[in-house]
Order: C-alpha cells, then structure tokens, then sequence
C-alpha cells in the first residue's frame, strides 16, 4: 500500500513546498501518496508543517512549488469551494446562528440540491453520530463533544471522497476524546472515505490511523504503519517522538549484518541493532523501549553484554511499574515492568543488572 | 421543601442572604456614589429641569391672579366681550404687574400663542397711570390729606392686633413673592385692619398689595409713602357701592366727604379700549383663558406645529408649519448619515479584523485620527473642501468635469450635512463594528468555503449574520448622535440641512422660547428612547456588542 505509484494514488503530493516569507520553507520537499480509503495521520510537534499541509490539500494555502494531485487531477489551481473536500475544524467551527440542520443543510443548499433531498440527507448524517434529536438546536446549546460529532457530520453530509480533520478531538477530555476516536475511525471505514487527520497527540495517531506520517522541520520523518513506526523507528526524532524512550550515546566500534557493537561514552559496551549506522568509529544514539529491558538475566540470549544499573525510583502506576536508573551515567533510564503477582517491587539503591535482546536496541543517528 | 432552610446559627437562609447580598449591594453603591452624585447634579437635575419648562406655565396665574380668576365665568364661544369685573381685574392685575415689571414677560409668553399680544402688553403697562390719575386728582382737590401717605395709612392700619387682618396680607405677601420670584417676607411697616377693609375691600386688597411691595421689593416705609393711582380708583369703586356713613374707625369723617362728593368712576372696559383697540376684542381674552392653567401642553402643540385654541387644538396656520418637516428631516438625514456610515465602515472595519496585528494597529490609530481632531476644525475643513470655490469643485473644473459656470452645491444644503457628519461620525460605526468582527473565527469563513461556498455566498451567509450586532451597535450609536447633532449642520447645513437640534438652539438663545425649546428637546429624547426600546425588541439589546 504505503508503494502505490503516484499516478494510481487517490491524494498526492509531489515535491511540493511552501514558504510563507519567501526566506525559510515550513514544507520542504514533501511527497506523499494516499489510496483511495485510507485514514493517514500527520503527526508532529506545532511548526512541523504539518497544518500547513492540510491547509494546502483544502486550498487554504497554495504550494509555492510543485503539485498535489486528487484522484489524478492536479488542484493547485481549483479554489477550495470546489475541490469538494470535507473538514473538521479544531474548534468546530459550526455557524452559531444557524440551527444544527442549518448548519448540516448549508453545504447541500450551496450545491442546490432540493429541499426534500436535502432534509433526508441531513437526517441520515445526523443519524451516523447519534444526533438526530439536536437539530434544532443551536451550536451553543450542544456540549463540545456534541459539536464535534455536529461537525463531524457536517463534513460528511455532502458525502466527499475524502475528509480533512484538523486536531478535531484537542479540545475535548479525555475520555470523550476516546469515544470519539473510536467514532471517527468506525465511520471513515465503514464509509470507504479517505481521511487525512492532523494531530500532534501521537496516542491518537497510534490508535486511529492505518498510516502515521511523522513530521518534523517541513519533512516527512517516517511515513508507516503505527506498529512499525513505533517499533522500528527509523531516525532518533521518530524514536524520540513516538512513545517513550531511553537513549544513550556512544561509538560503533564493531558492525557486522543487523548486530552491532556500541561503546557507550561511560565505556560500556552494549549490543544493538544497526539502523542509521554503517561502519565503525560512527557516533551514535541507541534508543530502548522502556518495556523492553530485561531485569531477569536468564531470559537474555547468553552473548550478550549487559549494564550495571541502580534504582533510583520507584513508582507504582496500577497496571505497571515504573522504575527509574542509573545506567552508564544517564539518571532517566526507565524500565517498566508489568504489575504480575511474581513480580519484585525494587526499592531505591539496589543494584541490579539489565539488558536487552539486540533487536530491541536500535542504533541510530546521534 | 416545606421547611425554610436555616443557616449555621438557625436564622432563616433566605434572610442570612439577603444581609449578605444587601452589604455587597451597599459596598457597590458606595463604590459608584460620587459619579452618581455628580451624575445627578450636572445633569439629571440640570436636564429635568429643563425638561419642565415645556409643561410650566404659571407665569399667566403669577401675573394675573384676579384676571384668571374671573375669566373662568367667561363663556368665551359667547361672542360677548367680558364683563367689567374682569377688566377692573385686569387693571389691578396688570398695575401691579407694571409696577414690578412683569407685564412685559407675560407679553412675550402669549405671544407665543398669540401675534401681537407682546406688543399690546407693553403699551397697555404705560398708559395704566393715566386711568388711576383720573380718580387722584379729583380726590386730592377735594381735600388735600389724600394727597399724603400718612393719611391712607392711618385710614387702613390695623388700631390693635385684634382687628389685624393677617389673612390679608399674607395673601398679598403671597402673590407679590409669585408675581416677583422673590420671596417677600420682610417687616412691613402696615397691618390691614380689619374693619376698614372689610367696608373698602377692593381698596384694603389694593393699598395692602402697594405696602407690601414697597416695602419688600423697594425697602421703603409704607406709612409715609404716597400710595399708587391704582388705590385711589379702588377707592372711589369701593364708595360707589358700599355705604361709609355708619363706619366709625379712623378717618371715617374723610370717606363720608370723599362719598358725598360723588367722585368720577371710571369705566374700566372703555378705559382699555381707550389704550388700544385689541382690548375691545376678545382675542386677548380668549388667549388668557385659554392658557391660564399652570401646566400647559400648548408647547408640545407648538412643537409638532399645532395650538391650544378655545375651541381644542389646532394645526397652526401653513406658512407656519415648519417643526414637523424639520423633525422628518432630521430623521430621515440621520438614516442617511447611518447607512452611509455602513457602507463606508463596514469594509475597513473588515480589514481592520483580518490584517495581520501591525498593520491593524496603523489603521486603527489612522480611523481615531479624527477624534485627535477638533470637530470644529473638521466641519470647518469640509466648508473649504465643498464650497463652490474650494478644492473639489477647482479639481472637477480643473479635470473638465465641471463646466466653471456651472459649479456643483454642495454646501449649505443637505447634501453638505451629509458628507460632514458621515465623516465625523465614521468611527463611531467602525468602532464597534470592529470589535464584533474580531471575534468571528477566520475558520468559519474557511468551513463554509470547505462546504462548497463561493467567496460571496460564505460572506453573505456566514460572516454578514454573525457581523450584524456590530452593525446594530454602530447604527444605534451613529443615529442617536446624529439625530442630536449641532454643530456641524449649523456650519455647513445652510438652511436646508438643518436639524431639529438648530431649531432648539434658536429657542433656547434668540428667541428665548424655552418652553417650545424644552418641549421640542423632550421630543427628541422621546424619539431616541423609542428607538432603543423599539431596537431592544426586534434585535435585543444584548447582542450589541461594544467591545
């Protein structure tokens, strides 16, 4: 999928680019391409360029270089009214002095499509979100959970081939923010439509999309699939950026197919496995998942090196714990380990060794 | 429920409440007082005051008490001139009043209500004495005591406090207080006996009103001064009908003499008729009844171009009809001035919303400008730009546009009030225009373009609606200045693009008409609150939105 050419994909960007100032570029040389019915997310810390691609796909912005493409035609030059794309406002952005049918009506009327068409459809967009008994109601009277499925529906009403969704849930709580998730997610699939969403919360990229595409600094860092992106990540911003993480830095001083040797700055080695390293003497930043440091040395393969570490503290999190360390100098070296009846509860001071299958250990840039 | 809930120390809530909150109330109030205090002294007293005169008319009972009085029997539709009782009123009433000076301003007040009446009063308060003087002399020749105060004095002063007609002179007091708008409670050297004015009541009423005057108003000794003519005449009416043989106070001997002569009575109605001929008519007559009452609407009459007539009201005379067609003017201009002001406001208030922070703050500094401006400067500004010889009509001719004989009017007329006020008043609209456009999100605009609008239909259908309580804010603050506005239609309005607010000056400070003034000013203050209340119902107060 992430493979189809760009002349079958339903939404592409080709080299486009965008400055605002006409000095520094916010995208710098992004391409993209989308099938048809794919929920892509674009995720990224605020300024990655991220918004401002979305903004270009609804025609809110133009690229200042090359070509975004909707199903084969380039739309650089179509305004916005009619590119025919649904979006969901960050703030919702529902017509306070419309009624929600109003609100749901207006895209349809603007399209002149009758009156008795136009209540059906209406009906059923609102019935897609449970809302049916609001509308009559105003946008203020509704809750912002509310609005947002208002919102929602609104975009979809006029039944477009693709939905943007521009931080849609970032004002609402949290537990209704998972709802929500969850809505959006069932809806794009059921109704085949493509959605580009736009967030900068990465737990929402991970469970919603079938592609994230992790912005930085105007580029694409690592467009993939969650699983992929959040356990191979392929550069140390992704690692970084993408759940939680511990680095240590240090030297390639031995390099041979997917296994290497790092000799961290403390003087430990450690084994790891190469990604953006390619021969020895390279610095380098190893990046471990917190959950996948080993504390129990017999369930380690027998050849590989392990730290001294010592626990610094210690915090019960319910379903997990979570452990602080030293290791090799770096004092926020965290394990987590999972809250099992067998499982030892480590109290500050103690020493321990740990490790780590080289797989899990991937050496990065620095 | 059915229980009243206590508070921690068992008093009822309700109260522990109401202490509470009336503590905060009074905190606030304190807070607010002295703006208050200086609120209601410079101008809620100050304006109700002026409010009042358009209602006040008790300068025609202050002035001619007796005349009022008698005129209430008078049938006005009867065709009939009044009877003799009312001229011997009048003559008393109007003496007193010549006297002190007020005839003239009772002249200028029915004038209002009537042509020629100012003129008539004043004559009419010149050729008073010469009436008097004919009853004087004749009394004088007869026995030369009368032509000394002390004499009238000894013949009217009280012998004990018994027989003190206090009554009496606390009504003269009175009127002569009413008639003079000072109050006149001084010492008087003179108490009315009883008795003598109960024999000569027309002539104890008038020598009482003489002491009481000059004593208050003049400072004089009543006991050594000569009396006026209009005492003598009462005096020789008062002998006409009362017998004076029996009376035994003092100076008893002198009436019987006076009595005996059979001195010359003059007839009062022919005597007015003799100072001018409008008295034999009953235009005078009709206009005082008509008037007499303390409150009068005959000013909001004359403020909509009607009057007071004995037969009800009535439309004033055409060539005099002006006040209506002034206040459709005004209205109609100030409507001018408000659209003009939203059309012209509206795209910069606009720009103002969506240009970026700098460049909204150059053009917002550059819409106050005006107000850094005097407004008399800028109305002047405008004569020299409009003129027929100024700099838009010089460039038209210069361009071709304009042929120089024929030279655009564009001052001195409406056309002028317009252009100057819509000018001054544009701020005022943009202001708040502003302020509401600020708050519109720039994402409906983009969420309607995203649903399939064109640029237009999401202006039209988005932005305008949510920008309306601007526009209502603005066009209530624009029409409510403009519809009281001064200056500037008095510098370019000529006399075709003056408003309402013109005409009340000319009241209040060439005519001095201020009851019309007051009545006219009241009008408009009615207007404006009508439109506010009519505004508050249709869009709802609550959506205008200052900032």
């Amino acid at each position: 999928m992430a493979n189809t050419a760009s002349d079958q994909a339903f939404v592409a960007f080709e080299r486009v680019q965008k400055s605002y100032d006409g000095e520094t570029l916010v995208v710098k040389d992004l391409n993209l391409s989308m099938p048809r019915g794919e929920f892509l997310t674009m995720l990224g810390p605020s300024g990655s360029g991220k918004t401002t691609c979305l903004m270009m796909l609804a025609g809110f912005e133009t690229a200042t270089h090359g070509d975004i493409r909707l199903d084969g035609v380039s739309i650089n030059n179509i305004p916005p009214h009619k590119r025919g794309i649904g979006m969901v406002f960050q703030n919702y952005a529902l017509f306070p002095h419309m009624t929600v049918a109003e609100n749901l009506s207006f895209p349809l009327e603007v399209r002149k499509i009758g009156k008795a068409e136009r209540e059906e459809k209406v009906m059923r967009a609102l019935g897609m979100v449970q809302m049916q008994d609001f509308a009559g109601r105003r946008p203020a009277q509704l809750s912002g959970g509310q609005q947002q499925r208002i919102a929602l529906s609104r975009a979809l009403v006029f039944e477009p081939e693709l939905v943007l969704m521009d931080e849609p849930l970032g004002a609402l709580d949290k537990q209704l923010r998972e709802t929500l998730q969850f809505e959006i997610t069932k809806l794009a699939h059921e109704l085949g439509i493509t959605t580009v969403y736009v967030t900068h919360d990465q737990t929402e990229a991970l469970t919603m999309s079938d592609r994230v595409a992790v912005f930085d600094d105007g580029r694409i860092q690592q467009l993939d699939p969650p699983d992929t992106l959040y356990e191979e990540p392929q550069n140390s911003f992704v690692a970084q950026f993408i759940g939680e993480n511990n680095t240590l830095m240090g030297k390639v001083t031995k390099i041979s197919g997917d296994r290497c040797e790092v000799t961290l700055d403390s003087g430990d080695i450690i084994d790891a496995k190469p990604v953006n390293v390619s021969e020895v003497g390279q610095r380098t930043r190893v990046s471990i998942r917190p959950e996948r440091v080993e504390m129990d040395k017999t369930r380690l393969l027998p050849d590989v090196h392990s730290l001294k570490a010592e626990v610094l503290e210690f915090i019960y999190m319910g379903d997990i714990f979570r452990t602080r360390l030293r290791v090799a100098g770096n004092e926020d070296f965290v394990i987590k380990t999972r809250n099992a009846p067998d499982q030892v509860r480590l109290t500050p001071g103690t020493q321990i060794d740990i490790g780590w299958l080289p797989q899990d250990c991937r050496a990065l840039d620095a | 429920m059915s229980e009243a809930m206590m508070a921690a120390d068992g008093t009822p809530l309700k109260r522990s409440l109401a202490r509470a909150l009336r503590r905060q109330k009074l905190r606030a109030l304190g807070l607010i007082a002295p703006l208050l205090v200086f609120v209601v002294i410079t101008f809620i007293v100050p304006i109700g005051s002026m409010l009042f005169r358009s209602v006040e008319n008790d300068i025609v009972s202050n002035t001619l008490p007796m005349t009022v009085q008698s005129l209430a029997r008078w049938d006005a539709s009867s065709g009939a001139l009044p009877d003799e009782a009312v001229y011997e009123a009048m003559y008393f009433d109007m003496f007193l009043a010549a006297e002190a000076k007020r005839h003239t301003r009772l002249g200028t007040r029915l004038n209002y209500e009537q042509t020629g009446l100012s003129s008539l009063f004043r004559q009419s308060g010149r050729a008073l004495d010469d009436i008097g003087k004919e009853t004087q002399r004749p009394l004088e020749k007869l026995n030369k005591a009368w032509k000394d105060g002390e004499t009238w004095h000894m013949l009217f002063n009280a012998t004990s406090s018994a027989d003190t007609n206090a009554a009496l002179l606390s009504a003269q007091r009175a009127r002569i207080a009413r008639l003079t708008d000072t109050p006149a409670n001084q010492e008087v050297n003179f108490a009315p006996s009883t008795a003598a004015t109960a024999l000569l009541p027309k002539t104890g009423r008038a020598y009482t009103a003489w002491a009481v005057y000059v004593a208050t108003q003049d400072g004089r000794d009543p006991a050594t001064r000569d009396p006026w003519e209009a005492v003598a005449t009462a005096l020789a009416l008062d002998l006409k009908t009362v017998d004076v043989s029996g009376y035994s106070g003092p100076g008893a001997e002198l009436l019987v003499e006076a009595q005996s002569a059979d001195l010359p009575v003059p007839a009062l109605s022919a005597a007015f008729a003799d100072m001018d001929e409008d008295w034999a008519t009953d235009v005078p007559w009709k206009t005082i009844q008509t008037h007499s009452g303390i409150y009068t609407s005959g000013y909001f009459l004359n403020a909509v171009d009607a009057q007071k007539t004995p037969d009800g009201v009535a439309w004033q005379p055409d060539d005099k009809q002006i006040l209506q067609k002034l206040f459709g003017r005004t209205i109609w201009m100030s409507l001018m001035i408000t659209f003009s002001c939203i059309a012209l406001g509206y795209p910069i208030a606009w720009l103002l919303a969506n240009l970026p922070m700098r460049k909204a703050n150059l053009l917002l500094i550059l819409v106050l400008l005006p107000f850094w401006t005097s407004l008399l400067v800028r109305t002047s500004a405008w004569k020299v730009m409009l003129q027929q010889q100024g700099v838009i009509n010089d460039v038209l001719v210069w361009i071709g546009l304009v042929d120089d004989a024929n030279r655009l009017i564009m001052i001195n007329n409406q056309f002028g009030t317009i252009v100057a006020m819509t000018h001054i008043l544009l701020p005022f609209m943009i202001l708040p225009m502003y302020s509401v456009m600020q708050t519109i999100p720039p994402s409906y605009l983009r969420a309607a373009k995203s649903l399939g609008a064109t640029n237009w239909t999401a202006f039209w259908r988005v932005y305008f609606p949510q920008s309306v309580p601007g526009i209502g804010a603005g066009s209530i603050l624009v029409f409510i200045l403009a519809i009281g506005y001064y200056i500037t239609p008095e510098i370019v309005g000529g006399t075709k693009g003056v408003f309402i607010s013109n005409r009340i000056a000319y009241h209040i400070s060439s005519s001095l008409n201020w009851g019309l003034a007051a009545a006219l000013g009241s009008i408009l203050l009615a207007a404006v609150l009508v439109l506010y209340w009519a505004y508050d119902k249709i869009v709802g107060i609550d959506n205008v939105k200052l900032g």
